[in-house]
């Protein structure tokens, strides 16, 4: 009983870590409309800026925690001013071409500048340590991960339902010219959109950097699973974000326990199984 | 959005996440091929019109994709030792036209093909990917190519897919593995729990820690394989962290190795059960990412920068001149690849025409390497080595391997 208590505690806390990871893209795909699959790769810079002010400037995960995600929505400010814009009238095929093509650019400038090193990160002091749980030694961290986890959630549906910036985003959504005629500017609430992306998705590669490691092509493996996460939530829903990554970290996590060769399988099963009978994800939007 | 809007990224949406999960890696490594061409030039010694008094030497190794800091480390290893000779033995120009393969068997088919086709070399060396090494074997074989295998450790190189023409002065995945058991039984204890990556490597050298591990008394009380590049190990550690055992087998590389070795620390497991493990679990490269977590590890390998001999003291001094950091093992590989090769050409006062006798003088190369003495298995084609047991202790608040056992000259049983 002990260890299924402690699968389920390793389960939820991967689970968060991916919701930490994948609610940027969800946010912006939900919005903009745009399936931003350079998104792998904002996270990925935001692990590797992580990495350089932890090892060699600063020494503080602390500034890295702040740095590192403002640092990232600026890559993000100027990707979407100059290059993104242009194609929001040309239809998703071309955005999501575009977007897939910056990866493989944001991949080789990180292998540039970073080498193809494996790389890995500390923790703070107060996170390193380890606590019991069911009987089980957990890493601090990873309990972390799950606070930080909810936080973020909350935080994005305040903003979401409770603010006018909240409600400026939802319009926009649902009708972009009825809320340019009404004096709201359209381009800026995306170009602020996709930067609040950037944040999350630096902020995601910060946090998961400790956990998954610091490597060449992390970027794509982190972006299939938090393609499943999105398909599995529904495309462009929060709360849908949430309950897939939670989902994922736990059938992952026991199948991982039970069918130990058949964990990846059994993701891509799942997804399929959704889609087989809720094509639009767990909690998508219906189509309208 | 509309209906067809919506209904047209789901569609994208699959085939993109089928796409990326069938071919990511292969797709990635395709961006650098630049790269590698222009080490290539770079390497030539000699230009357009080489003549007769260059002997050529094609290196098949992986610049771009998931092993190319392997790839690197064993062209530069390569290059210090042809270095150290000039390029030149028996009067003729060494010239090493290096391809990068990709880790991917089909572009190094073809590179293969290039090398032998329009650049006519004389000797081939390098893959570090086993199923390259598997992929250009027939080619090799019936074009009476000698090849000699720097990296690629598959056990079935030497044994069931073995040619007249394939040499290897790397190291087998059963070497690797068994070396560790009889050590493990008598130091570690009598239960172990194995866990490895799920590739045929992987599978290799755990089934020959196995073997020896069992055939000296021991019991295997568990094992689990995940999949190669595994992102969380937490589920795994928790199964382990219920077994009833003295230690535990791990074999992990690359990334891998980082993120086990540290969950296996805060995950409680260190002061639970002795880790032990292959070489590559606390690699040179890697052991400043793992941190103090790597504390304790038993490994087993052939070469460990640690070695107490002349021959590694000068060897790794060499190294860290010329390229300003710490040998891999891999860097000693390519090292030993290329005074094998040389060693051969100079028996044979400089005529590599014959392949066969080419084939003949690489198994008579014997000399004391970095490693320790080698010589060539005349049956199997594989090198008889020392294995060397390790110890990671904290020395001057970073990690080192120290090493504390010595197995000497061990030999693949070719089957």
């Amino acid at each position: 009983m002990d260890i299924i208590g402690a699968q389920l505690v390793n389960g939820v806390s991967y689970g968060l870590l991916l919701f930490i990871i994948t609610c940027g893209l969800s946010l912006v795909f939900g919005i903009l409309g745009v399936l931003n699959l350079a998104h792998g790769s904002l996270y990925m810079f935001g692990a590797y800026l992580a990495y350089s002010l932890t090892v060699t400037y600063t020494q503080s995960f602390w500034i890295a925690l702040l740095v590192a995600p403002i640092v990232v929505a600026l890559i993000a400010l100027v990707v979407e001013r100059t290059l993104l814009r242009p194609t929001y009238h040309l239809g998703h095929l071309s955005q999501v071409l575009l977007t897939f093509g910056l990866a493989y650019v944001f991949h080789d400038i990180a292998k540039f500048v970073w080498g193809s090193n494996v790389l890995s990160i500390t923790v703070p002091p107060i996170f390193s340590g380890s606590t019991s749980i069911f009987g089980q030694t957990f890493p601090v961290y990873r309990l972390i991960v799950i606070i930080v986890g909810i936080a973020i959630a909350v935080m994005l549906w305040l903003i979401q339902d409770k603010t006018r910036w909240g409600a400026i985003i939802r319009a926009g959504l649902s009708d972009k010219e009825m809320i340019g005629a009404l004096g709201v500017n359209i381009k800026l609430v995306f170009t602020v959109v996709f930067v609040i992306g950037g944040v999350l998705a630096g902020f995601g590669g910060v946090v998961a950097a400790p956990i998954l490691g610091i490597y060449p092509s992390m970027e794509f493996q982190t972006l299939i699973l938090a393609l499943v996460v999105l398909v599995i939530g529904g495309l462009g829903s929060i709360a849908g974000t949430l309950v897939a990554s939670v989902l994922v970290g736990v059938v992952e996590t026991f199948s991982r326990f039970l069918f130990p060769e058949l964990s990846m399988f059994l993701i891509f099963g799942l997804m399929a199984i959704v889609l087989v009978f809720k094509p639009n994800g767990l909690l998508g939007k219906k189509v309208a | 959005m509309n209906v067809n809007k919506k209904l047209f990224m789901f569609f994208s949406l699959i085939f993109l996440v089928t796409l990326l999960a069938a071919c990511g890696n292969s797709a990635i490594q395709s961006n650098s091929n630049s790269e590698s061409s222009n080490t290539e030039e770079s390497t030539e010694q000699q230009g357009e019109n080489a003549g007769e008094g260059t002997i050529k030497v094609g290196s098949i190794l992986p610049f771009s994709g998931v092993y190319a800091s392997l790839g690197k480390d064993l062209s530069d290893g390569m290059k210090l030792y042809f270095d150290s000779v000039d390029w030149e033995v028996e009067g003729k120009t060494i010239e090493l036209i290096e391809e990068d393969t990709e880790a991917d068997p089909q572009i190094a088919l073809r590179r293969v093909r290039k090398l032998m086709d329009q650049d006519n070399i004389d000797i081939l060396t390098g893959a570090v990917s086993t199923a390259v090494a598997y992929a250009i074997r027939d080619d090799v074989d019936t074009n009476k190519l000698p090849y000699l295998a720097s990296h690629a450790g598959g056990d079935d190189l030497t044994r069931g897919q073995r040619s007249d023409y394939i040499w290897r002065s790397s190291f087998s995945s059963w070497q690797i593995g068994h070396s560790m058991g009889e050590w493990a039984y008598e130091n570690v204890g009598e239960k172990m729990y194995v866990a490895a990556a799920d590739y045929a490597f992987g599978r290799e050298v755990s089934a020959a820690f196995k073997d020896a591990y069992t055939a000296a008394g021991g019991e295997i009380v568990g094992e689990v394989y995940p999949p190669l590049g595994n992102n969380d190990y937490a589920s795994y550690l928790t199964t382990i962290s219920g077994v009833e055992a003295d230690g535990v087998y791990g074999f992990f590389a690359g990334s891998d190795a980082v993120r086990f070795v540290q969950q296996y620390e805060q995950y409680g497991l260190k002061d639970k059960y002795t880790l032990v493990g292959s070489g590559w679990l606390v690699s040179e490269d890697l052991r400043e990412s793992i941190g103090d977590a790597a504390e304790g590890i038993f490994a087993s390998s052939f070469w460990d920068y640690s070695l107490d001999t002349v021959e590694n003291q000068e060897f790794v001094a060499a190294y860290e001149e010329a390229y300003n950091r710490r040998p891999t093992v891999e860097s000693l590989e390519g090292y030993d690849a290329a005074r094998v090769i040389v060693e051969a050409i100079s028996t044979l006062g400089g005529d590599v025409s014959d392949p066969d006798a080419t084939v003949e003088a690489i198994s008579n190369v014997t000399f004391t390497s970095p490693r320790g003495t080698i010589e060539f298995d005349k049956d199997t084609h594989h090198i008889i080595q020392n294995m060397y047991i390790t110890e990671t202790v904290i020395e001057d608040g970073r990690t080192e391997n120290n090493v504390i056992h010595t197995i000497d000259s061990v030999q693949d049983p070719g089957e």
